[in-house]
């Protein structure tokens, strides 16, 4: 059979599946659309958040990224876990035994504040559509690499998917399918993980086989891969080359922005009692691990399998993988010393980076390139880092049925995360600013239609996000956690820890971290980006890591403000009591 | 506040702190500051410094929040015991 026959009855069996849970868990109250009924096994709710969680950036970009980072890749790994333990220990226990909907809404009742809350939603609308963009792309690229249907067919089939099962089962359906593209996703990432490691280091677990010797030889897989690295100009594979101060603020960032995400902590709202809250973030965080310490060693697995299966090869007798990826436009190789054989060291192959293709072949039948070359260096391939993951498969020489199984696991990931987002956009919409704030007098049943209605209209927002992707959704992604660290982090912390904090510090807490971190990152991401570099940025930390300063400006604002303004009123201070008192 | 829940949420905020210490020595100390000077031992093929970065600091968490479920656990048995003389 082929792949793309396998990757049609594979994705169309999971799909049959995640419609049919839809059907099976359709949400009748409010109580069940925004938070699944507070009846979620905390099991169950890991495997939800770990799947809501994981994005198509985690599946497929993150390996991908780490394989061209090396050690710089870190601040990944441990950003995008190490905000658990926060979330677990700082945050989940205690939003969820204050017991309501959403994320403004525990801002809105702590600073008493209708202002506070609006802002709250404000931030929480932004954050989320970030996010959902880069989701599209993923289930844009998974749709055209392998089922060979255009990116707007593939978007619009996502869209229709999704659809069904948010605007029908809200939390409660997307809990449940959440469970079970958590089941395929990861089954997806592990099989040819395990299969390349055991191919490579002879060991059947990838996390070990990543530390172990390469099979029929004495030398270290890390060793080899700083070698080759070494003698083809890049720095060592283990080696940081960023800053120190950098590595540190960005992986702060991520960390503080992980444990302020609203579509994260609103799953903590779905169990039963606060101890399942604490469980919950305990499995969740299991559930992530999995992937997060096998991604690593995917990344060394792919960078070795590339180097080697491309190094001085012919191009006319190039592995097909390069071919196929090359066709679609995320390989593009230039002849640089026409010579006809691929040659790959540091550098960039061509000026802009991207390539932009000329119609017709060249000599050996490549693809011809309207960049001129950067004739700096001697590279002469520039290869997508998103495509990695999707052709790790493929270079190691693995069968077909597991190339079909990861591209299922590409699009679980990728819906997945798009359904938790488009559910908080949709109750910060219908519960925050219609029920709360703008007609209160709505019934129960109005609510949850204007709730459905909300999650169908951010859907179509999505799709045309997905249709006509904005150029910079890669750019923008150190805005959703800069803003979260910087915003939600400290307004959340403080409302539990301090109970001194009153609506006049926490507003300008709140908006001093976002006007701080939205300007660095504007002004280095748009306004000036040809300064974005080391030499200009406030104490060499980069956009990616600045929310981390922007949270520190938060609670110093914060902090100073309350105690030079009156406290707030004796209800707050009840109520903070209330979510400290054990279970 | 009564002294009950004073003392609750004072042991709490013991726990929180220990757990806390140790989330950042393990990622931003073993991961990132001291990540270089802990690149000279190794284990097995990995230096040491770049296993806690990649590996190790993920482990950590997982236990971390594990354990402070347990301590939870135990201390609200100990609490509602209390507020409950049955």
């Amino acid at each position: 059979m082929s792949v793309q026959l396998l990757t049609y009855i594979f994705v169309g069996i999971t799909f049959a599946l995640y419609i049919g849970i839809a059907i099976w868990s359709k949400a009748q109250s409010t109580n069940d659309f925004y938070v699944a009924g507070k009846g979620v096994h905390p099991i169950a709710n890991g495997m939800a958040t770990a799947a809501d969680w994981m994005s198509a950036a985690s599946f497929l970009s993150m390996a991908g990224l780490i394989a061209f980072l090396g050690k710089d890749g870190s601040v990944y790994l441990m950003g995008w876990t190490g905000g658990y333990v926060l979330l677990a220990l700082l945050l989940a226990p205690y939003l969820r035994k204050f017991g309501k909907f959403t994320v403004p809404d525990f801002i809105g009742e702590r600073y008493y504040s209708q202002f506070a809350r609006k802002v709250a939603v404000l931030c929480l609308i932004f954050i989320s559509f970030t996010y959902i963009a880069g989701q599209m792309r993923g289930v844009g690229i998974v749709f055209s690499r392998f089922l060979e249907v255009d990116i707007d067919t593939g978007v619009i089939v996502g869209m229709a998917i999704v659809f069904f099962y948010a605007v029908l089962g809200g939390m409660k359906g997307i809990t449940y399918t959440q469970v079970a593209q958590y089941c395929v996703l990861i089954f997806a990432y592990l099989v040819p993980a395990i299969f390349i490691s055991i191919l490579m280091t002879g060991s059947a677990i990838p996390q070990v086989g990543f530390g172990s010797t390469l099979v029929d030889s004495s030398t270290f897989l890390l060793d080899k891969l700083d070698q080759v690295t070494l003698e083809l100009g890049f720095t060592e594979y283990t080696k940081n080359t960023k800053s120190t101060i950098d590595i540190f603020c960005i992986t702060a960032a991520l960390m503080f922005g992980t444990a302020g995400l609203p579509h994260v902590i609103v799953r903590f709202f779905t169990v039963p009692n606060v101890g399942d809250a604490r469980k919950s973030a305990g499995y969740a965080l299991i559930f992530i691990a999995l992937l997060y310490t096998t991604a690593p060693a995917v990344s060394a697995f792919a960078r070795m399998n590339l180097i080697d299966s491309i190094q001085d090869q012919n191009y006319t007798t190039a592995p097909k993988w390069f071919k196929n990826w090359e066709e679609i436009g995320l390989i593009a190789w230039k002849d640089k010393n026409n010579d006809g054989a691929i040659r790959y060291s540091s550098g960039n192959a061509l000026e802009g980076i991207k390539p932009s293709f000329s119609e017709g072949t060249g000599i050996y039948g490549e693809r011809l390139l309207e960049n001129k070359t950067d004739q700096t260096n001697s590279n002469e391939v520039y290869i997508d880092r998103d495509i990695i993951v999707l052709a790790n498969p493929e270079i190691a020489k693995l069968p077909g049925w597991v190339i079909a199984l990861v591209a299922a696991g590409g699009l679980a990931a990728a819906l997945s995360t798009a359904a938790g987002l488009l559910l908080v956009i949709s109750s910060s919409i219908s519960h925050d600013l219609l029920k709360k704030t703008y007609m209160p007098h709505i019934t129960e049943k109005q609510e949850l239609r204007y709730a459905r209605l909300a999650a169908a209209a951010a859907i179509g927002i999505a799709g045309i996000f997905g249709i006509y992707p904005p150029a910079f959704v890669a750019q923008v992604v150190a805005f959703a956690f800069g803003l979260a660290a910087a915003t939600f982090f400290p307004a959340l912390f403080l409302g539990i820890f301090y109970k001194r904090l009153n609506k006049e510090g926490a507003i300008t807490g709140m908006l001093g971290g976002l006007i701080f971190t939205a300007t660095y990152i504007i002004y280095f991401k748009f306004i000036n980006p040809s300064l974005n570099s080391e030499d200009y940025w406030l104490m060499s930390i980069s956009p990616e890591g600045i929310g981390s300063i922007g949270m520190l400006v938060n609670f110093v604002l914060a902090t100073t403000v309350s105690t030079l303004t009156k406290k707030p009123p004796q209800q707050v201070y009840d109520m903070v009591d209330m979510i400290r008192k054990p279970s | 506040m009564d002294n009950r829940n004073k003392e609750y949420w004072n042991s709490n905020l013991k726990i929180i702190s220990m757990l806390l210490l140790v989330w950042f020595l393990v990622s931003f100390g073993f991961g990132i500051l001291f990540s270089d000077f802990l690149d000279q031992f190794k284990i097995g093929g990995f230096k040491l410094g770049f296993w806690f970065a990649q590996q190790g600091s993920i482990y950590i968490f997982v236990l971390l929040i594990f354990i402070y479920v347990f301590l939870m656990k135990k201390l609200d048995e100990k609490a509602t015991k209390k507020i409950d003389p049955d």
